[in-house]
């Protein structure tokens, strides 16, 4: 990546990963809610993180966990009857319900997503080309032939093989993996400082998947993006991640490294999950553990801890009270049972 | 296991005819299924493994003959399953039973659940009374941990899993020999996946259940499959017991495919080696010469693209076809 041929930059480049580094964006109290038929539905309340440059956090939970809504929300992009409060500031500026145009200048320039259909950020009827060079023109006011140049070494960087022949095709002609390096393509165009991923490689199969998490693993290294990534997957999380928050019912239920995670998970929620994960390499084959009952539906909004009702150790106070958040170093725990 | 052999697949063929025209050219056909041999075992379950377009679900559907076969044979208990007249296949229909991906979009959302569930004992037991009937289902619903009190209601109702518990219910009624489970986790939360899995390992053990268990999630097959056959493109790649297999994996797709796979350790996976292998899966219309994995195989040499390799035992009922295993097989090919 670093070798491809990227003029100035007109925003500061974003600083390869160092220990300690100023937050790219720091994300405190996000709450976000819904108006329905039905009253208003919390999809996430009290969310609270920071990424520095070139650190890749993982965002894991299952369906409802508000997940997804936490990045639409980043980007500006929920839907209209949605509200998000609280805070989250990107380089220094603030983001949450930021004006439009000024969104419209961060999106795609120093910040972009990607998304687990490509075709939600390509369009079908454009050549792959038309839409890598709109956004050079656009947001670095590139020639259009300099903007070729730069289109063709951003789809070489991904890896897409006959990049010159393919950057004339359009989005149906590519296979499901060229497709989605051809969205990544284009979220990297202008080097963003920050990416959002929100399920990419879901959909994808192992093999290309692997492809497509040593590209993002690369560009956090290469260029300090800082990433972060929305999965279900947790052998995904434990291959890419440095860092893991992991969500319950639009709640932060623990985080931290992923090696404390992985190693010694304190959430009840978390040991749930690894625990009724099978993993490749075990050779016991007998019953899975089990996390009781279903993923919570949003719009419940109970006063206690949103994972009471499925917990092994819930005790009274678990349904009434909200559990403070519990720190040590950069760990995080909302639990009233278990201690950091 | 009790050890008899189920269903045994002889260099079964499924090709599916290209219209001509702007693709492909008259006559040309795609072989999804391009013969493929294997068996099962009563109480045994097999996991078929591939990516997309490997022909994993084609093969179910042809071994239930859900759709015609272009050459080949699926014999199921001593019956060419594809020679019998409708009169007899439909007799063998009750003991073979599938479960899909998509739980709520297998349900007819204008049926309630007891009567989703109920629906084979309508077609093939019409002599049971509406009483015999309706306690069948609810048996068949605690089998699945469905409470009977749930019977009256709608899918739009349920979440994925329950969904899926219905999906289950309805597949077992009849008491079935086999269950084909076409990636009947993979569209579930890992909370719900653990629990269904568990549910159809303990339906096996319970009911001596052969299952074919079509997955592309290496880790649950493991978990949950006795042998694991690795297709690519329609062929047979690999096939073996399962710790086996995942020890000594001979093929190198089969290597590559494992090493893909991401561990929930993120130690472990900073040491695991990786193969990641370069390109996508090639269109399946038209598949390379010789070796079909020959155009992705770090392995590959002069003779792979010439010569197909055939699918040899290295022992113990452990097959692989490559020109490039390092050890020598012990019997001859079929």
């Amino acid at each position: 990546m670093s070798d491809s041929p990227v003029p100035a930059n007109p925003a500061p480049p974003p600083q390869p990963a160092a220990a300690g580094g100023a937050p790219i964006l720091s994300v405190r109290d996000l709450a976000i809610r819904f108006r329905t038929a039905d009253g208003t539905v919390t999809a996430a309340a009290d969310v609270g993180f920071d990424i520095r440059a070139g650190e890749i956090v993982g965002l894991v939970g299952e369906s409802g966990s508000g997940k997804s809504q936490i990045l639409m929300s980043l980007m500006g992009l929920l839907a209209s009857n949605g509200h998000a409060s609280g805070s989250a500031v990107f380089r220094g500026e603030e983001i949450l319900n930021a004006p439009a145009r000024r969104l419209d200048a961060l999106r795609g320039a120093s910040m972009s997503m990607i998304f687990q259909d490509p075709m939600t950020s390509l369009n079908p009827y454009l050549r792959v080309s038309t839409q890598l060079v709109e956004v050079l023109e656009r947001h670095r006011g590139m020639t259009r032939a300099e903007a070729m140049a730069q289109a063709l070494a951003i789809m070489e960087s991904v890896r897409i093989p006959d990049a010159a022949r393919r950057i004339r095709l359009y989005p149906h002609e590519f296979s499901g993996g060229m497709r989605q390096r051809v969205m990544i393509a284009m979220a990297l165009l202008c080097r963003p400082a920050l990416l959002l991923a929100d399920e990419p490689t879901t959909a994808l199969d192992v093999t290309v998947q692997a492809q497509i998490l040593e590209l993002i693993a690369d560009l956090a290294r290469s260029i300090g993006t800082a990433v972060l990534f929305v999965t279900h997957d947790l052998g995904v999380v434990a291959r890419l991640c440095d860092r893991v928050i992991v969500l319950y019912g639009g709640r932060i239920m623990e985080s931290g490294e992923a090696t404390d995670i992985f190693g010694d998970p304190k959430h009840p929620y978390t040991r749930g999950l690894i625990d009724s994960t099978p993993r490749l390499d075990e050779r016991s084959h007998g019953e899975l553990r089990t996390i009781p009952g279903q993923p919570r539906a949003a719009q419940l909004a109970p006063m206690g801890c949103p994972f009471e009702p499925r917990c092994p150790h819930r005790v009274v106070r678990c349904r009434t009270e909200r559990p403070a958040p519990q720190e040590a170093g950069l760990r995080q725990l909302a639990c009233h049972e278990v201690r950091l | 296991m009790t050890g008899e052999t189920l269903l045994a697949v002889r260099d079964l063929k499924v090709h599916f005819p290209l219209q001509g025209g702007m693709f492909g050219g008259k006559g040309s056909v795609v072989r999804a299924v391009d013969g493929v041999d294997f068996e099962l075992k009563q109480g045994e379950t097999l996991g078929i493994v591939g990516e997309s377009g490997c022909g994993k679900s084609t093969l179910a559907r042809a071994v239930l003959r859900l759709i015609p076969h272009a050459a080949g044979e699926v014999v199921w208990l001593g019956k060419d399953l594809h020679a019998l007249d409708a009169e007899a296949m439909r007799a063998e229909r009750r003991n073979m039973q599938i479960i899909f991906q998509d739980p709520l979009a297998s349900l007819d959302p204008h049926m309630s659940i007891g009567a989703i569930i109920g629906q084979p004992l309508r077609t093939f037991h019409r002599e049971l009374s509406r009483q015999d009937q309706r306690r069948r289902v609810f048996e068949a619903m605690r089998q699945v941990g469905l409470a009977p009190e749930l019977a009256d209601r709608f899918p739009h109702e349920f979440s994925g899993g329950m969904c899926q518990r219905v999906g289950i219910a309805r597949a077992m009624i009849l008491k079935p020999k086999l269950v084909v489970c076409d990636e009947p986790v993979s569209a579930l939360d890992v909370s719900i996946q653990a629990q269904i899995i568990n549910l159809l390992m303990d339906l096996q053990r319970r009911f001596d259940l052969s299952l074919l268990f079509i997955s592309h999630n290496l880790s649950v097959v493991r978990h949950i499959s006795h042998r694991v056959m690795v297709l690519y493109l329609g062929k047979v790649m690999e096939i073996a017991e399962r710790d086996e297999f995942y020890a000594r994996p001979l093929h190198p797709y089969s290597e590559a495919l494992i090493s893909a796979v991401p561990i929930p350790d993120p130690l472990l996976e900073r040491q695991r080696p990786r193969i990641v292998l370069s390109g996508d899966l090639p269109s399946p219309i038209n598949p390379p010469s010789g070796c079909r994995f020959s155009s992705r195989c770090p392995r590959a040499t002069e003779i792979c693209h010439k010569a197909e390799p055939a699918l040899l035992d290295y022992g113990r009922d452990h097959r692989a076809a490559c020109h490039h295993i390092p050890i020598t097989p012990v019997a001859t090919p079929r």
